[in-house]
C-alpha cells in the first residue's frame, strides 16, 4: 500500500462547489443507487471534483461528505485510498506511465526517460510552464499496445521513447495529438495481416436467425412467439450434468 | 486453431461499428425473448451443461456460481455486479469486449440477471478505463432507447443496468473489496462466509462474475451447451480470449480455442517469439499472479486450467506475457513484487508487511547484494504470506516469486556470487 495525505494547508483552496452543470450531472449519479445509499456515488463525485478542479482538495472532500450525509473522514479515506485521486496539483496535462513488467519489457524505460527530459527529471512534480506533470503508474490494462501512457482520458500505445518526446512537444506547442496505437494498427489486433475474424458472413447479417432454433424449447409453453423445437434441440434436454471441477 | 464461426467476440478488433444496428447484424440480441423463455432453472441449466468456468482468473463454474443464488426473491432484492476491474497485469481483454463488442455485455447482463432473479445489475468498470467506460454507457444508452433492458421492455422483465467506475486500485477486482468499494468504502476484502450470494451487495444477495464470463452467456445458450462443450478438452471447454503481450513480433488478444497449445497460440497469431523460439526464456501464462513457466514447459504445455495446473502455475485471466533470453527475469518478477506491495490495501497483516518486504529483498536480489541463504528466507516468508490472508492478493503476491526461486534459483544465486566477487574485487 502507499501513504498519501492530503496537500499542506497552505495550498489547499478556501472553498468547493460543483459548477452548475456537475451538481445536476451529481443528482442523476446519486439517484442510481437504492434510497440510503447514496455513499456509493462518492467515487464518482469525487471524480467529477477532480476534472472541474485538476485535483482532490480538503474542501471538495468535506463538500461532498456534504451531499452524500457521510462522515468527513469516510470520504478522507476513500480519497487517499485510491491512487486515482490527485491529492495536490497537477500539471494540465497529466501524463502516467505504465512501467509495469507487460510495458517494461517492451521498453517503458525509454518513455520514463523521455518523460524526465521534456517534462521534469522528477515526477509528480509540475514543469516550469505549468502544462505538464508525469508520474509512475502500475498496469493500464493495455498490455498487448505496451510499451502505453495515458494523458487525461485517452491512452497513448505502442510508444516508445522518440514518439513519447513527439507527443509531448506537440501538445506544448497546443498541436492535436491522437489517441490509440502509434504504429498504424487499430487497436489489438496482431499488427499486418489479420490472423483470424476475416470471414465476411460474420458481418453480413446472416448471423441473425441462424442460432435462435437451437434454443431449446421450454417444458411448458409459456412462449406463444417462441418456435417450435428442432429435433436436436429437444434432444438436449438431458439430464442435468453435475457440475464440472471440484474448486470451492 | 478455432474457426472464425465459432468466435463470440466478432468485433473484437473493433474494425467493425459497435453500435446496435451492427451488433444485431452480427447476432446479438437475437430473439433474446426466447433465451429467457426457457427461464432460470433453463439457463442455469444450460450454462452448467456447457461447462464454462469463470474467465476472471479463478476459473469457478458460472452455471454453478448462479445456482447458489436463492431460488426466490423475498425481502432482499437480488443483483448482478460485473466485475470490469480489469487490473491484473497483462491483461487487456474486458477492455476490447467493453470498447468494441458492448452489446454482448449488456445482452448477457439482461440474461445474467434474469437467470438469477435480479432486476437490477452494476458493471464496475476500473476508474482509468474512461473510453472504455463511454463506450459502454453509449451500448446501455441504446439497449434502454431500443426499450431491449428497462422498465417495461420487450422481454418482459423490468431490468436497470448502471456503469460503475472506480479510481484505481487492483484490489477491487476481488469481488468482495469490489462491492465495498461500490458501496461507497475502501475496497478492503471482507471476510467469507458469508458468501455474496447471501450477503453481498448493500447486504443483499448477489452474484459477482467477470466481463468475458458474463457478455459469452446469450451466444452460450443460443448456440447450445453442446456447442461449446464441444470445444476445448473436458473441463477446459469453450473459447477464451488470450492476450499476448512482452517479447512477442505481434503482440494481440485473440480469442481461441481453450487447450491451444501454447506454442501454436505464439507462432499462429503473434508472429512468433522475438528472435525464434529458442531465444524463449519463460513465459508468465496466466497474468501476473500465476508462477512462470521456463521454455522447457512452454514447449508443449497447453493453455487451459488443468494442464497449467499440472505444471504448478495457472491460466488466471489468460493472459500470456512471453519474455525472451535478454531479459533480465529476476528484474521482471521483482516489478511485480512493488506492483503487489503498492496494490495491497493494507488490511491483513502478512500482506501489508510482507509484500513491501519481498519486494525489498527482491531489490537488492536484482543486484546480487545478497545472501544465497536469503532465497530459502525468501521462499519460506513467500509461503507465510500465501494462505494467511483474507483475499488471493497475498498468495498472488507470493506466487510469481516462488516460480521464479522454483525453476531459475540458479540466475539467483550466480547474480550473488557475481556481486560479492565484484565487491571483493
Amino acid at each position: 500500500m502507499s501513504l498519501r495525505r492530503l496537500a499542506p494547508p497552505e495550498i489547499q483552496p478556501p472553498s468547493f462547489a460543483f459548477n452548475a452543470e456537475n451538481a445536476e450531472w451529481a443528482r442523476d449519479t446519486i439517484a442510481k443507487y437504492p434510497q440510503g445509499r447514496q455513499a456509493s456515488a462518492v467515487i464518482s463525485l469525487l471524480w467529477r471534483g477532480q476534472e472541474q478542479e485538476g485535483w482532490v482538495t480538503h474542501p471538495m472532500i468535506e463538500s461532498i461528505a456534504r451531499m452524500l450525509a457521510m462522515p468527513f473522514i469516510r470520504v478522507l479515506e476513500v480519497a487517499t485510498f485510491y491512487t486515482m485521486f490527485n491529492l495536490e496539483p497537477v500539471g494540465t496535462h497529466l501524463v502516467q506511465v505504465c512501467t509495469t513488467t507487460p510495458c517494461w519489457l517492451r521498453g517503458s524505460d525509454a518513455v520514463v526517460d523521455a518523460c524526465k527530459k521534456h517534462i521534469h527529471p522528477h515526477p509528480h512534480t509540475v514543469s516550469a510552464d505549468g502544462k505538464f506533470s508525469w508520474m509512475e503508474v502500475e498496469c493500464l490494462g493495455a498490455c498487448v499496445n505496451a510499451p502505453m501512457l495515458q494523458i487525461g482520458s485517452d491512452f497513448y500505445e505502442d510508444i516508445d521513447g522518440p514518439i513519447t518526446e513527439k507527443l509531448i512537444d506537440d501538445l506544448r506547442a497546443g498541436r492535436a495529438i491522437k489517441p490509440g496505437p502509434a504504429n498504424g494498427r487499430r487497436s489489438s489486433e496482431p499488427e499486418g495481416a489479420p490472423t483470424s475474424l476475416t470471414d465476411p458472413s460474420l458481418y453480413d447479417g446472416s448471423a441473425i436467425g441462424k442460432y435462435t432454433k437451437q434454443v431449446p424449447e421450454p417444458a411448458a409453453n409459456t412462449d406463444a412467439e417462441g418456435k417450435a423445437p428442432t429435433k436436436a434441440a429437444s434432444d438436449r434436454e438431458a439430464p442435468v450434468q453435475k457440475p464440472p471441477g471440484a474448486a470451492t | 486453431m478455432l474457426a472464425d464461426k465459432d468466435r463470440i467476440f466478432t468485433n473484437l478488433y473493433g474494425l467493425q461499428d459497435p453500435g446496435l444496428e451492427a451488433a444485431k447484424k452480427r447476432g446479438q440480441w437475437d430473439n433474446t425473448k426466447a433465451i429467457l423463455a426457457l427461464g432460470p432453472e433453463g439457463i442455469v441449466d444450460i450454462m452448467k451443461k456447457s461447462g464454462l468456468r469463470g474467465r476472471g482468473g479463478a476459473g469457478f463454474p458460472t452455471g454453478l456460481k448462479w445456482s447458489f443464488m436463492p431460488k426466490e426473491v423475498k425481502e432482499r432484492p437480488h443483483y448482478l455486479v460485473v466485475n470490469a476491474d480489469e487490473s491484473e497485469p497483462g491483461t487487456c481483454k474486458d477492455r476490447d469486449i467493453m470498447r468494441h463488442d458492448p452489446h454482448t455485455l449488456v445482452e448477457g447482463c439482461l440474461v445474467a440477471s434474469f437467470a438469477m432473479r435480479a432486476h437490477a445489475c452494476y458493471i464496475y468498470v476500473r476508474g482509468e478505463f474512461i473510453r472504455e467506460r463511454e463506450a459502454l454507457q453509449r451500448a446501455v444508452d441504446e439497449a434502454y432507447a431500443a426499450r431491449l433492458i428497462g422498465k417495461n421492455n420487450i422481454h418482459g422483465w423490468d431490468f436497470d443496468l448502471y456503469v460503475h467506475h472506480g479510481a484505481g486500485a487492483y484490489i477491487c477486482g476481488e469481488e468482495t473489496a469490489l462491492l465495498e468499494s461500490l458501496e461507497g468504502k475502501k475496497g478492503q476484502p471482507r471476510l467469507k462466509p458469508p458468501f455474496p450470494a447471501n450477503v453481498g451487495l448493500y447486504g443483499c444477495p448477489t452474484t459477482v462474475n467477470n466481463v468475458e464470463s458474463i457478455a459469452v452467456a446469450p451466444t452460450i445458450i443460443r448456440r447450445g451447451a453442446d456447442w461449446f462443450a464441444g470445444i476445448g478438452r473436458p473441463n477446459n471447454t469453450g473459447t477464451k480470449v488470450f492476450c499476448i503481450s512482452g517479447h512477442v513480433n505481434k503482440p494481440c488478444n485473440v480469442e481461441e480455442e481453450m487447450g491451444i497449445p501454447l506454442r501454436e497460440l505464439i507462432d499462429k497469431h503473434c508472429g512468433g517469439v522475438r528472435g525464434g523460439w529458442d531465444n524463449l526464456l519463460a513465459v508468465i501464462p496466466g497474468g501476473a499472479s500465476v508462477p512462470l513457466i521456463p521454455k522447457s514447459i512452454c514447449d508443449d504445455v497447453l493453455m487451459d486450467f488443468d494442464s497449467l495446473k499440472a505444471v504448478q502455475t495457472g491460466l488466471g485471466t489468460a493472459a500470456v506475457i512471453v519474455m525472451d533470453k535478454s531479459t533480465d527475469v529476476i528484474k521482471a518478477i521483482q516489478r511485480l513484487a512493488y506492483f503487489y506491495k503498492h496494490e495491497s490495501c493494507g488490511q491483513c497483516t502478512p500482506c501489508r508487511e510482507g509484500t513491501g518486504w519481498m519486494w525489498r529483498v527482491m531489490t537488492r536480489m536484482v543486484k546480487g547484494d545478497a545472501k544465497v541463504a536469503e532465497i530459502d528466507l525468501l521462499q519460506e516468508v513467500s509461503k507465510e504470506i500465501e494462505g494467511h490472508t483474507i483475499c488471493a492478493l497475498g498468495d498472488a503476491a507470493a506466487w510469481p516469486i516462488q516460480g521464479l526461486i522454483r525453476h531459475f534459483r540458479p540466475e539467483i544465486e550466480k547474480r550473488i556470487a557475481d556481486y560479492s566477487r565484484m565487491a571483493a574485487e
